[in-house]
């Protein structure tokens, strides 16, 4: 039985409690996104692009057996650091426990200004992104 | 006056003494707003608590007393200018003073008039001229920009020709920093019968800009970047051209006698200010400029050059720096890059540890496009900047390219 995403929500906000400071937590999300499986070349097209970023992100949704499966790419690293982060939350479960999900990790891993619109570097974009490809499994 | 200190100057600005992320701020984004001396802050709230009503209507006390402070600032600000007060109007910002000459100026253009803007203009000195081109019939030239920054002058005779009706150039560059040789420029258009509409939003406040002397037919800036709110800029237009154009906006305040059958309007500058006007706003950018006429000025834009020059010098220390624009002629203004670091990863550690920059193309995605690159960092000094914020920025700069390196 995989992790609910609640549970692996919970496994992200233990990682970054050990953190004493934000260069240890930023030195984290860079190698998180230094370690991102990235989309292919060939799928960073204007579709797979969301838009209203700084840096220009692109994501691949995938089913595998009833099963959502994220892959994507970014120009910044700590873009892709945090992305990774989603994915690790949001891959591998179902369109319906994706839709539904709160994703409270953000603000308790002290994140929470990435996702003021104005910070325009797309993580609400993101998200939005990730839980309308579960709605669109959903709908088919 | 008092020569410019700028620890004491700090002291005016209550939002430099706070912190971010535990840290105290450095501001260095003054190219996308400027900070308020509580002067200006007292005033608007002054001007709530004790003189507000409508202005231009009412004979009663407050009506008058808000009046006075308005047409009060009108004069401030074309004193500070070398304007008269007829030749002011209060527009929204720069954006909208462009667009008030766009509609208006270009209503009396024929297909096949000309625009000229250079390569480095931000968006709204851009977008206005192509709907106005659009609308009209009208062609749009860019005069190019070279690699280090500057306008491509062995051009100008190529692209201002006796089709340019409207040259409209930014006077200092949000993004490259370069300042752009106005007076020259104005002369060269006028010579070839043109108009000239200065964009100063990013001079305004780094140097002084007399119309009169620069001989600018229409000169536009905000009020947010030189220590005023938001909401709130200034179009200056020579009188007797703004009384030959026709009206940007219908509504109050701009008509002298109105029919259903025809209006008459009024003259300037109420022919251009439409509806009920940004009255706090006007008083606090009034308020502003007495701010900055209180300020030993010289003294300041001499800090601020020094400041300029410190940044540059201690930047081109750190390997891998590229500035993007260097042009002889620049103002405190800095964009830069870093090997193939993204600007957005930097401008966030940055942030981590107070600094607050611009990331991102600027408003200018032309420019951008030129270089090649999806944008730069960016920072942008004002007199109260200080050399220490300079060696804490570089400080935090190379601990932020040690991060993601």
């Amino acid at each position: 039985m995989s992790k609910s995403i609640n549970e692996l929500q919970d496994e992200v906000i233990e990682e970054f409690a050990l953190f004493d400071d934000w260069m240890e937590k930023y030195e984290y999300i860079i190698d998180l996104g230094k370690d991102l499986p990235l989309i292919d070349e060939a799928k960073k097209t204007e579709d797979r692009l969301i838009h209203g970023c700084q840096s220009r992100v692109w994501v691949e949704a995938e089913v595998l057996d009833d099963r959502m499966c994220f892959t994507a790419d970014s120009e910044a690293i700590i873009t892709k650091g945090i992305i990774s982060l989603l994915i690790r939350v949001l891959s591998n479960q179902t369109p319906e426990n994706i839709v539904k999900s709160e994703l409270y990790f953000i603000g308790k891993i002290g994140l929470q200004e990435h996702l003021s619109p104005t910070r325009a570097n797309g993580l609400v974009g993101m998200i939005n992104r990730l839980k309308s490809e579960a709605l669109k499994q959903l709908a088919k | 006056m008092v020569p410019f200190d700028v620890l004491r100057v700090r002291q005016d600005f209550p939002i430099l003494q706070e912190t971010v992320h535990g840290k105290p701020l450095i501001y260095f984004d003054n190219g996308a707003s400027s900070q308020k001396p509580q002067q200006v802050i007292d005033r608007i709230n002054h001007y709530y608590a004790k003189e507000h009503s409508n202005v231009h209507r009412g004979v009663h006390h407050l009506s008058a007393k808000a009046t006075e402070a308005y047409e009060a600032a009108r004069k401030t600000v074309a004193d500070f200018v070398g304007a008269t007060h007829e030749e002011i109007v209060f527009t929204k910002g720069t954006t909208d003073a462009i667009n008030t000459i766009a509609f208006s100026f270009g209503e009396t253009l024929k297909p096949g008039d000309e625009i000229l803007i250079t390569g480095m203009e931000h968006h709204s000195n851009i977008v206005p001229w192509q709907m106005l081109c659009e609308r009209k019939r009208c062609n749009l030239k860019v005069l190019p920009v070279l690699e280090n920054g500057t306008l491509d002058l062995s051009e100008i005779d190529r692209f201002l020709t006796e089709k340019t009706k409207l040259f409209s150039f930014v006077h200092v560059s949000n993004t490259l920093g370069t300042v752009n040789p106005a007076k020259e420029l104005i002369s060269k258009a006028h010579a070839m019968g043109a108009k000239v509409l200065l964009d100063a939003a990013q001079s305004i406040q780094h140097m002084p800009i007399n119309v009169q002397e620069l001989d600018c037919d229409f000169l536009a800036f905000s009020g947010h970047k030189v220590f005023a709110p938001t909401g709130i800029g200034v179009l200056y237009g020579k009188k007797d051209l703004m009384e030959s154009l026709p009206p940007y906006q219908g509504g109050g305040d701009m008509i002298e006698y109105v029919t259903f059958e025809k209006t008459t309007y009024n003259t300037m500058p109420l022919k251009f200010e439409a509806g009920t006007p940004n009255i706090s706003g006007v008083i606090a950018l009034g308020e502003a400029l007495n701010y900055m006429n209180s300020l030993d000025l010289q003294g300041a834009f001499q800090h601020e050059e020094a400041l300029g020059n410190y940044l540059r010098s201690h930047m081109r220390e750190i390997p891998k720096v590229r500035f993007i624009g260097e042009a002889p002629e620049t103002c405190s203004t800095l964009s830069f890059l870093v090997g193939d670091l993204h600007p957005f990863d930097l401008g966030t550690l940055l942030d981590q540890q107070g600094v607050a920059v611009r990331t991102g193309h600027h408003c200018t995605q032309p420019l951008m496009q030129q270089f090649n690159i999806p944008g730069t960092v960016r920072a942008s000094l004002a007199f109260y900047n200080t050399h220490e914020e300079i060696d804490r920025f570089i400080t935090a700069l190379n601990r932020s390219i040690q991060l993601l390196s």
